[in-house]
């Protein structure tokens, strides 16, 4: 990863998370799901900045990249994202949980603001995301396909049925990216549901499959550098549950939660300030 | 192009409704609509695809048995522009992967067509798990989802090329065996949305969907031979309904019936009796179906029998309900 580059994407993840603590704060007493937002910021930074091929002034572009968040409840992360990258505007953000808004707890589609999947019922997105990479193949379209799971949704029966699918009709058009971040509603993962290692797993059903620091824009930016051929890819994005907030990481109660002012101060006071330079 | 002639009426009906829209229908939609794709659970075969498969097999896709992977599969692809038909038996299709239907043709309105082979009481010796009794009252409550039910295997050509040009979800409901029984021996205008009434006259308005249209015109002539007369009207679309065609049968007749092989809980008498209360009119309407129960299995004929459906039958219970009015 070229230096200006991986400068620039650090950068953008800390605007997304400063802008995400944002949004939680102006969502009020509706709250917003923090937890599993802030740990998937380094991974929307990655694809949006650094990996992705999209025009937001052609948002139905046949030969964009498709990104499908079956993780629906990211969006701190994820309109964040699209905010940066011209498919939302700063307006339409304060729109987050407002009634009658589009912008929903969980995405829901709209191709004109970059959106292409609605989620929110978990284990929806990896069948929806094989759809995508066969039609993908079979008009030889070159555009690739990524899809956004938790670790926790990976409990859903329908991720392993569309995960074989992947698998069986060679769908190297497509890669998987579990956030990784060993949380979820009831508590540590490994106690709710003890799956041993999602990594092995994905390599038994085929995958060629990488474990990164989800963190390290630069770690996921290689991995996502090296696709297989003739087989799908998976990276394990190892990540932290509330990243970058010292008083929610690794705490299940901050899964969904209001943020209220004093603890906004808190949290916007232990950011990193934007004093990263690149060179140009 | 498919000819709607007599001919072919008769050997559509050998098929039976899931032979003549697998068979015969889908290459007319190949041919008109490029896009055309077709998904299934490992029910390739016994769904009648294998032409299609060897003529069309980029226009194929067989996901394994995972119907919740199929509906999500073909709600992808016909994101991408696809006009999708998926299909499995009817109880998995809207049972099994109730929530994906829910989720991409009801909620993202994903241009799915999901296609329910053998619904109703067909599945004979397989038992409860194989017959399909309740798929109306599930899928008629999800946004956005037309629901077609063909009476014959003519209709399940028509219904098949009409939800190749309807711009939307759809679900298709099958029903009935091979050699499918004609309720149509003539060519004959076919509208989403608009029922079709097939015998004009009658004290009495019998409402009949799928495989029971055939059963509802028997009863009819058996009745008349008694002196009742009995007016039949093919409910071929479950929604959205044809309110009209059911106001117009409150002024016409003393007696309503709904015939369907489905339970008499939320299917078509659940909607005709919705329209009564809603339009405020005092019609009795007898409502003829599904028991609510599983019970012990058998052949077609002996199901249908067992909740009462076969042509005596439904004659009977007519009369009885009618003479006592």
């Amino acid at each position: 990863m070229e230096t200006n580059l991986k400068i620039k994407t650090q950068q953008l993840a800390i605007a997304l998370r400063n802008r995400a603590l944002k949004m939680a704060l102006d969502s009020g007493s509706n709250g917003a799901h923090l937890g599993g937002g802030l740990s998937a910021i380094e991974i929307f930074a990655t694809l949006y900045g650094a990996v992705m091929k999209y025009n937001s002034a052609k948002p139905d572009d046949k030969e964009r990249d498709r990104l499908i968040v079956s993780k629906g409840h990211c969006v701190l992360a994820y309109y964040t994202a699209l905010n940066s990258f011209g498919f939302l505007s700063d307006d339409e953000l304060l729109l987050f949980e407002q009634n009658g808004s589009f912008l929903h707890g969980h995405a829901t589609r709209d191709i004109s603001k970059g959106i292409e999947f609605s989620g929110g019922s978990l284990g929806m997105g990896v069948p929806y995301a094989v759809g995508v990479a066969i039609a993908g193949k079979r008009a030889r379209l070159n555009h690739h396909v990524y899809v956004i799971v938790g670790d926790g949704e990976c409990n859903e029966g329908s991720v392993w049925e569309a995960l074989m699918s992947a698998s069986h009709f060679k769908l190297d058009n497509i890669t998987l990216i579990i956030d990784d971040n060993k949380l979820q509603y009831d508590g540590e993962s490994k106690d709710v549901l003890n799956v041993g290692s999602l990594a092995s797993k994905l390599d038994a059903f085929g995958f060629k499959t990488q474990s990164v620091d989800g963190h390290n824009v630069e770690a996921l930016y290689n991995a996502f550098a090296q696709k297989a051929i003739g087989k799908p890819n998976a990276i394990v994005a190892n990540t932290v549950k509330g990243k970058g907030v010292s008083f929610m990481e690794y705490r299940k109660e901050w899964h969904h939660s209001r943020l209220t002012p004093e603890q906004f101060q808190l949290a916007m006071a232990e950011q990193p300030t934007l004093i990263l330079k690149s060179d140009d | 192009m498919i000819e709607f002639t007599s001919i072919n009426f008769r050997t559509w009906a050998k098929l039976g409704q899931r032979g003549a829209f697998f068979g015969v229908a889908v290459f007319d939609i190949a041919e008109q609509y490029p896009k055309l794709m077709i998904v299934t659970a490992d029910l390739g075969f016994l769904s009648g695809l294998e032409r299609f498969m060897n003529q069309h097999p980029q226009k194929f896709v067989n996901v394994g048995i995972a119907e919740q992977n199929m509906i999500g599969v073909s709600a992808g692809l016909a994101d991408e522009g696809h006009i999708v038909f998926a299909t499995t038996y009817a109880t998995f299709i809207t049972m099994r992967s109730c929530e994906q239907v829910r989720h991409y043709l009801g909620y993202m309105q994903s241009n799915v067509k999901i296609v329910g082979s053998g619904a109703g009481l067909v599945m004979g010796f397989s038992g409860n798990t194989h017959y399909t009794i309740e798929d109306l009252s599930m899928v008629r409550a999800i946004p956005n989802i037309t629901i077609l039910s063909p009476a014959d295997a003519t209709e399940s050509v028509k219904i098949a090329l009409a939800a190749a040009n309807h711009n939307g979800p759809v679900y298709v409901r099958l029903t009935g065996e091979l050699n499918n029984p004609m309720v149509y021996k003539e060519d004959y205008p076919f509208e989403i949305g608009k029922a079709v009434v097939l015998r004009p006259l009658g004290n009495v308005t019998v409402f009949a969907t799928g495989s029971m249209v055939y059963n509802a015109i028997k009863a009819a002539e058996i009745l008349e031979a008694k002196g009742i007369l009995v007016r039949v009207v093919n409910i071929h679309t479950i929604k959205p309904i044809d309110e009209a065609a059911i106001m117009e049968s409150t002024q016409i007749s003393k007696l309503l019936v709904s015939v369907e092989e489905h339970s008499k809980i939320g299917g078509l008498g659940a909607v005709v009796a919705e329209c009564i209360t809603q339009f405020g009119v005092a019609v009795p309407l007898l409502r003829l179906g599904i028991d609510d129960a599983f019970k012990h299995c058998g052949n077609y004929k002996y199901n249908l029998e067992q909740n009462g459906l076969l042509p005596e039958q439904l004659a009977s219970a007519i009369e009885n309900r009618y003479i006592a009015l």
